[in-house]
């Protein structure tokens, strides 16, 4: 479409959406400049914007007090377990209703992504219990599992949506030339639907990263990832802004920036289809 | 029947086999994550439950029922949840159509604006919470503070004396880039000519917008409540940084949340979490819907 524009007018749009988009911006940016401050910059008075003396001094203090990494590392360990053993376990599923439809695939689909809507404060103490029995508590085994179980739904959705892009005709040509199933996946369908696959998993890891509220109620000192590391902030300690600011920065960066990534995955994967 | 056509049937009958086989593990995970949980909830929920005061001590019929409803925080935490959810969807869905608008038109640099709008999104809760809470609403040194003793006015101890609206501004900023960005999805996939027409004909910008863009945004919006609604009834992590559920911030899930960890009350808990659940089922009934027709499109 070439919709004739006003100069002036393409201006003023321009102009607006910058100064929206840096507001709605702005307090990842406070945090990330107050991360290199000084604890005294930090809460001067009148707020100070650039002109501060940049260091990294808050970071090598929280690495130290508190072993960041040890959080980070857990954090990795149950995102990128949960969603590896996530795809795992729906790659085969996704694929069979996507290739192989039946009357109930529609019911089959409706209903895991209910399971989605299990308000997960109802099954609080259960899960506790649970993790008692099987010795799971605080551990990053039992966080892969769970966070696994609760992305899973979104998972074979949008692997359901991606394979569904992929030509039927193929594989009847493939059939046809008397492939059997497991060369049928592994030279006809594998090659197409990696890119797929390589979206949902960068989709599920930000969802299972960012995940608050089996992280903060399942573990303690040994599984804790940064969700609940940057919680222990909430009390008087959360003060210390240029602190707080370095350890919410070094948890948020590695997102963001695989955010960038997947914004358009972002509509797909939580809107389950309903929205094009 | 051609030989062909045959071959094709044999190879579907295997595949659909081959089918099952596949979805097995993935239904069997999902079915014990539903049940097992589920049925020890209702279970608990019959019972006078009391960890440390007894432990199990029989069944109680609907007593917890009872007692749940008619608890003197029942009905507080239901008029915070309806405003919290209320507040955080008028201001998302209102903000994310202009927002949406405003994005899809012709600017400079586009796609730049478009990530730093949706930067919030990936934050995680625990942090944005708190960024929120020490950096801009603490009454000494945060920002607002900093922002009312320019202007000459009191700063406000934001999370005793507003609590609510406070929350409701971190839980909106946090997910007002999700609304924005599925509406304008949905805004880009309007037929731009339609609109064309309208303005060729001299239909006013309010106009256009009031009865082209809003009714064919009708679903999207739909779709952003029903979704939002689900996530926001059970947000957890932005009450338990800030308020712990003090100064009339306590919704239905930090109540039930309460009950199980603070009070150590398991069946006045569990029939809670049984009345979130329903509450919840009703949501996504309607959800379910809009999304089942569009598989069947």
């Amino acid at each position: 479409m070439a919709r004739a524009i006003s100069p002036q007018r393409k201006f003023l749009t321009t102009g607006a959406a910058w100064a929206v988009g840096l507001l709605i911006f702005f307090p990842i940016l406070w945090t990330i400049l107050t991360s290199f401050k000084t604890e005294a910059q930090a809460i001067a008075s009148p707020p100070i914007f650039l002109n501060f003396d940049w260091t990294l001094e808050n970071y090598a203090v929280v690495q130290e007090r508190s072993n960041y990494v040890r959080f980070l590392m857990n954090s990795i360990i149950i995102a990128g377990g949960s969603t590896l053993l996530g795809v795992i376990i729906a790659v085969p599923a996704a694929w069979s209703m996507a290739f192989v439809p039946s009357k109930r695939t529609k019911d089959i689909l409706l209903w895991m992504l209910s399971t989605k809507m299990l308000p997960a404060v109802g099954v609080l103490y259960p899960m506790y219990l649970i993790f008692i029995k099987l010795g799971l508590l605080d551990t990053r085994t039992g966080l892969v599992v769970v966070l696994m179980l609760i992305n899973l739904p979104i998972i074979i959705w949008m692997l359901y949506t991606y394979f569904k892009e992929i030509p039927g005709e193929i594989l009847e040509a493939a059939r046809m030339d008397g492939a059997n199933l497991r060369s049928e996946i592994l030279y006809v369908l594998t090659p197409m639907a990696i890119p797929g696959i390589a979206s949902t998993m960068l989709l599920n890891f930000i969802l299972a990263w960012n995940e608050a509220f089996w992280t903060l109620n399942l573990t303690a000192a040994q599984a804790a990832p940064l969700t609940a590391f940057i919680a222990s902030y909430s009390s008087p300690e959360g003060l210390f802004y240029a602190k707080l600011s370095a350890a919410s920065t070094m948890a948020i960066a590695p997102i963001l920036i695989l955010g960038w990534f997947s914004q358009k995955q972002l509509v797909r994967g939580l809107t389950f289809g309903a929205v094009k | 029947m051609p030989p062909a056509r045959k071959v094709i049937d044999m190879a579907t009958k295997a595949s659909r086999s081959a089918a099952r086989i596949m979805m097995a593990p993935a239904v069997v995970l999902l079915l014990g994550w539903m049940l097992v949980p589920l049925t020890m909830t209702v279970w608990f929920s019959f019972r006078t439950y009391l960890p440390l005061r007894g432990g199990d001590q029989g069944f109680a019929g609907f007593q917890n029922y009872a007692r749940f409803l008619t608890s003197s925080a029942f009905w507080p935490s239901v008029y915070t949840t309806l405003l919290i959810v209320g507040g955080v969807l008028v201001i998302t869905v209102c903000l994310g159509v202009l927002l949406a608008i405003l994005l899809d038109q012709p600017i400079w640099g586009q796609g730049v604006v478009r990530i730093l709008v949706i930067a919030p999104f990936f934050v995680m809760p625990t942090v944005s919470a708190l960024v929120w809470k020490n950096m801009f609403m603490d009454p000494v040194n945060g920002l607002f503070a900093h922002l009312f003793k320019f202007f000459g006015a009191q700063p406000v101890v934001w999370l005793t004396d507003a609590a609510l609206p406070s929350i409701i501004l971190i839980v909106s900023w946090q997910w007002l880039p999700f609304a924005t960005l599925i509406l304008l999805t949905a805004i880009q996939s309007l037929d731009s000519e339609q609109l064309e027409a309208a303005e060729m004909d001299g239909a006013p910008a309010l106009k256009r917008f009031w009865f082209i863009a809003l009714p064919h945004l009708g679903r999207a919006i739909t779709v952003v409540i029903l979704i939002q609604t689900i996530f926001l009834l059970s947000i957890f992590a932005e009450i338990f940084v800030t308020t712990q559920g003090a100064f009339d911030t306590r919704t239905l899930t930090y109540l039930i949340f309460q009950r199980i960890t603070d009070s150590q009350n398991i069946g006045l808990g569990s029939a809670g979490g049984v009345y979130a659940i329903i509450l919840a089922n009703i949501v996504a009934v309607f959800l379910m819907r809009i999304v089942g027709k569009n598989l069947d499109a």
